[in-house]
């Protein structure tokens, strides 16, 4: 088996490419050149599962309901720092339905969050647990509590770990490089800002739980709404001393994650408990002000920059500090502020501030969208300093060879140099309106080498599986085209079993990397079962298997030799065909970042001081694009998110009682349809270079930009530059006064 | 010796029974279709059932369904557990998000706001009476074909308003009528944009026919 050198044209359809040797695995398929014409793939298909789930027959974890059930749900601490002195679960265990009552907290035990479970409690109906939960008593110590970043950072603030203050500033969040200090001092030209950012919640309409079921004979069985269901098999095994092959994880549609659900919590370790000792199903999902308050975070920030420029318009240096608050956990608050433009001197000191609130979690672009919002602010205010546009002082400053092309398609749509001709604030009368951009970076070229497997019967069903879970981006779909477009024949053919551990193992949902990561090995076993067809046919037809074509499903060879893919595999043994499909390490690629822009153009009420955000144009790239139907709700969806994120979320602390003050999607505000605007997804389909399909990921760098666009238009509108988000009436009024 | 909260935050239903004082007045307090411009007081001769299971017949999605349910059991609750008819999702459980949206006698309501002996009486169409994976309703087949999904969770609510909003207004249906109509619905995933464009392709289908 040895590596074969291709080379292949990889880049932009219609953009910049370049040509780059790889070696492809001997069992791999030969990458996909931006030149490749091909037939399913890059075409507009419905999602698989949008019929069910717009008819309501979709089943998610909160949807299963078994037979004799019970339910799980905990009493949670309202405090967020205390002393758990006593429990008492009599009351409660002497409530009729109440089935068991599971202690998670000793007396004596710190809580150092609002939320932290202390007792579980199973009963035989949701009534009779309400009544349970309310018949729990228990008695805490109350302690000093902290829980905004800047109250934590204070000298003598309570510490969330005794052992340490609550600032950590990790080896990570150090970056230097040249001598920032000298280069500022001597820019041409120099901005300062401090820039906010609010925690934000994930806030998935589907809320963190499982269900778990006792098979009978030692395994069990369990439903999870989760991004991960190899996180949830080996979480569950190892909170029930079992092996991994013991639990069998099914998550066949997901309501939502955003990066908040993966691996199990003290939620689902309970439900396991309850379930093997009733030995019954138990089902466990939290409620929605659990899910505000313990179930992740995206981190505030306060980023302290410096960004300076020399004479020709070139960014010369950044540094700058950053607080942020991870909860009550230690580090995983920094924001990615220095990426995107070629800055030769650099000096950022990251610093996370535990918190006694709910642990962050990783969410879509984690640090980015903080990082962004900042970065994208101070360059907007250095090109404002040099009178330059904002948008050709980008340019200038940007290597990434498709973000450029990206830029110009995006700026001639939402048609920048016309708007951009009134300057900054000098529009007339109550409402101003202007446009602003923002730059969106990520890496996601995928990674493992995950397996997917692939039968077909003679009768010619094909069916392709692994465990990989579907969290509404469009996974099942892609699997499908990605075979079909090797065998030939219609996607809508193809059956596509994901969601449950019973099959191979599939890559978890994070960083964007669940496409490039498992398409791959589903086009790679396309390739692998399309082989063992044609070998089928070369006994039949006695030719050499280059001999046979294949179009529209359709084989043929010469001599007049024509074989439909069901007459093809009616050759097919009664034992079937089966093959896996393996990913590859990944090969070079055309450029190891995706790249993306996006335009906001906003209308600002300055009596009233709401910001309507009527426009955004949004570019990204994310390699080949399987099925640019789904793909393009991923932008749309990323915009949306983003928007919400400038303008509206926030979560609120009580900062004397440390509990949150808006737990509720009524008082957790984000964005409605009514506040949505018209949103332009383009999208730049490349080939990556990176695997044999080219494709890379698309979730999170679509929500990078959104808020820096949106508030940089916010200053074209008003000549005032927003500092702080989310973008509120009240902070936008304040800083149109502060600048008069 | 402080009550521990359960993380619901809010106050429960059962005890709103109690707070309400008799029986008959928390159900029309609980109920805004039958309270509006009523007297919410005694009087009304309505009977006082519970805090047990009481029988009830539903008449949902054109067929009847004999259940027994706690007084404080609510509408959404009982299609879901009750009837298996798990379209409608409970999200925020206090008529926020529309996840839970179902049909009352032709009319879009927040099934988490509505027990289930109030409804009593009333025609319940789910999303599951709309239409089906096979047979789909014109503004299910629209959301399939604009993508107007991601994960799907608030699929069904937003299915129910538009479809009530394509019903209601038909080919007159504009984009700003659609957007009050559903404006009680919320989206995590962002799909606002295609929801919109699928609802008024399916009124404009409607058009044709």
């Amino acid at each position: 088996m040895v590596p074969r050198k291709v080379t292949i044209q990889a880049g932009a359809t219609g953009g910049p490419t370049k040509d780059i040797t790889v070696e492809v695995h001997d069992l791999d398929a030969t990458p996909w050149g931006a030149d490749a014409k091909l037939t399913h793939v890059g075409r507009d298909l419905p999602r698989f599962d949008g019929p069910v789930k717009a008819t309501g027959a979709a089943r998610y974890t909160y949807d299963i309901f078994r037979p004799n059930m019970a339910y799980c749900r905990l009493v949670r601490s309202p405090h967020a720092h205390a002393v758990v002195t006593s429990v008492d679960v009599s009351a409660a265990r002497r409530v009729p339905g109440v089935l068991d009552v599971l202690e998670l907290m000793r007396t004596g035990g710190r809580i150092t969050f609002a939320g932290k479970g202390v007792v579980a409690v199973c009963a035989e109906t949701e009534e009779a647990l309400d009544d349970g939960l309310h018949a729990i008593e228990i008695a805490y110590e109350v302690l000093p509590t902290a829980v905004t970043t800047e109250d934590a950072a204070r000298a003598g603030a309570p510490r969330v770990d005794p052992k340490r203050a609550n600032k950590v500033t990790t080896k990570r969040g150090v970056q230097k490089r040249g001598d920032a200090a000298k280069a500022l001092a001597g820019a041409h030209k120099k901005v300062s800002g401090i820039f906010r950012t609010a925690v934000q919640t994930h806030s998935a309409l589907e809320p963190h739980g499982c269900v778990v079921e006792p098979n009978g004979d030692g395994t069990f069985t369990v439903w999870a709404s989760t991004q991960g269901t190899g996180s949830v098999r080996g979480g569950i095994a190892k909170a029930l001393g079992l092996k991994p092959n013991e639990v069998r994880v099914i998550s066949e549609h997901v309501g939502g994650g955003f990066g908040a659900k993966f691996g199990i919590d003290e939620w689902d370790r309970a439900a396991a408990l309850f379930a093997r000792k009733l030995d019954r199903p138990v089902k466990s999902m939290i409620s929605r002000r659990a899910e505000h308050l313990v179930a992740g975070n995206r981190p505030d920030s306060i980023q302290d920059l410096s960004l300076g420029c020399d004479e020709k318009g070139n960014l010369t240096a950044l540094a700058g500090t950053v607080l942020g608050t991870p909860g009550n956990g230690a580090g995983g608050a920094n924001a990615a502020n220095s990426r995107v433009y070629r800055i030769p001197n650099l000096d950022m000191t990251q610093s996370s501030v535990s918190t006694f609130t709910g642990r962050q979690r990783a969410f879509r672009a984690p640090g980015h969208p903080q990082g962004v919002f900042a970065l994208e602010g101070a360059v907007d205010m250095l090109a404002h300093e040099m009178g330059a546009d904002p948008l050709a002082f980008r340019l200038q400053n940007d290597p990434h060879p498709l973000r450029q092309a990206q830029w110009r398609l995006g700026a001639e749509r939402i048609g920048w140099d016309a708007k951009r001709k009134v300057a900054p604030g000098a529009g007339a009368g109550p409402v101003q309106r202007g446009v602003g951009c923002g730059a969106s970076v990520w890496r996601s070229s995928g990674r493992g080498k995950w397996v997917v497997n692939l039968e077909i019967t003679r009768e010619g069903s094909v069916t392709v599986s692994n465990a990989v879970q579907d969290i509404g981006t469009g996974t099942r779909t892609i699997l499908a085209i990605l075979v079909a477009e090797e065998l030939g024949i219609a996607p809508g053919r193809v059956t596509v079993r994901i969601g449950d551990t019973a099959s191979p193992a599939g890559p978890p949902s994070g960083g964007s990397t669940t496409a490039p990561s498992i398409g791959p090995a589903a086009r790679g076993a396309g390739r692998r079962a399309k082989e063992r067809l044609l070998e089928l046919l070369v006994g039949e037809w006695e030719v050499a298997s280059d001999a046979i074509r294949i179009e529209n499903g359709v084989f043929t060879a010469s001599g007049g030799k024509r074989a439909t893919f069901d007459e093809a595999c009616a050759l097919i043994g009664p034992e079937g065909i089966t093959v896996s499909g393996q990913r590859r390490r990944n090969y070079a690629g055309f450029h190891n970042e995706t790249a993306g822009c996006q335009f906001a153009e906003v209308a600002v009420d300055t009596e009233t001081g709401i910001i309507k955000v009527e426009r955004v144009v949004a570019v990204h790239d994310a390699g080949r694009i399987i099925d640019p139907l789904t793909a393009r709700s991923q932008v749309v969806g990323g915009v949306i998110q983003g928007i919400s994120y400038a303008l509206y979320e926030e979560r609120q602390m009580d900062r004397n009682l440390g509990d949150m003050v808006n737990p509720t999607l009524d008082t957790y505000r984000i964005l409605g349809i009514r506040d949505c605007p018209r949103i332009d997804a383009l999208l730049t389909t490349m080939s990556s270079g990176f695997n044999n399909a080219g494709m890379m990921g698309l979730g999170e760098p679509t929500t990078v930009p959104t808020a820096a666009a949106v508030a940089n238009a916010v200053f074209h509108a008003t000549g005032v530059r927003m500092l702080t988000l989310p973008m509120t009436p009240r902070t936008v009024l304040a800083a149109l006064r502060g600048a008069r | 010796m402080a009550k521990g909260s359960d993380g619901e935050g809010g106050v429960r239903r059962r005890d709103l029974f109690k707070s309400a004082g008799a029986a008959a007045a928390a159900s029309a307090f609980l109920n805004p279709l039958r309270a509006f411009g009523q007297e919410a007081g005694g009087g009304t001769g309505t009977p006082s059932v519970g805090p047990g299971p009481v029988e009830i017949a539903l008449d949902v999605n054109g067929g009847e369904r004999k259940l027994a349910v706690e007084p404080r059991r609510t509408l959404l609750d009982a299609l879901r557990g009750d009837m298996d008819l798990t379209g409608a999702k409970r999200v925020c459980d206090r008529g926020t998000c529309g996840a839970c949206t179902v049909w009352m006698n032709g009319k879009p309501v927040y099934s988490c706001m509505v027990l289930a002996v109030e409804a009593e009486g009333s025609e319940i169409t789910t999303v599951e009476g709309l239409g089906t994976p096979d047979n789909m309703h014109a503004v299910q087949a629209a959301f399939v074909a604009e993508d107007a999904l991601q994960c799907g969770f608030c699929t069904p609510g937003f299915v129910m308003s538009c479809a009530w909003a394509v019903k209601e207004h038909g080919t007159e249906l504009t984009d700003e009528t659609l957007r009050e109509s559903v404006c009680g619905n919320l989206c995590r995933c962002g799909t606002y944009t295609h929801v919109v464009a699928a609802a008024l392709s399916a009124a404009r289908a409607a058009e044709g026919e």
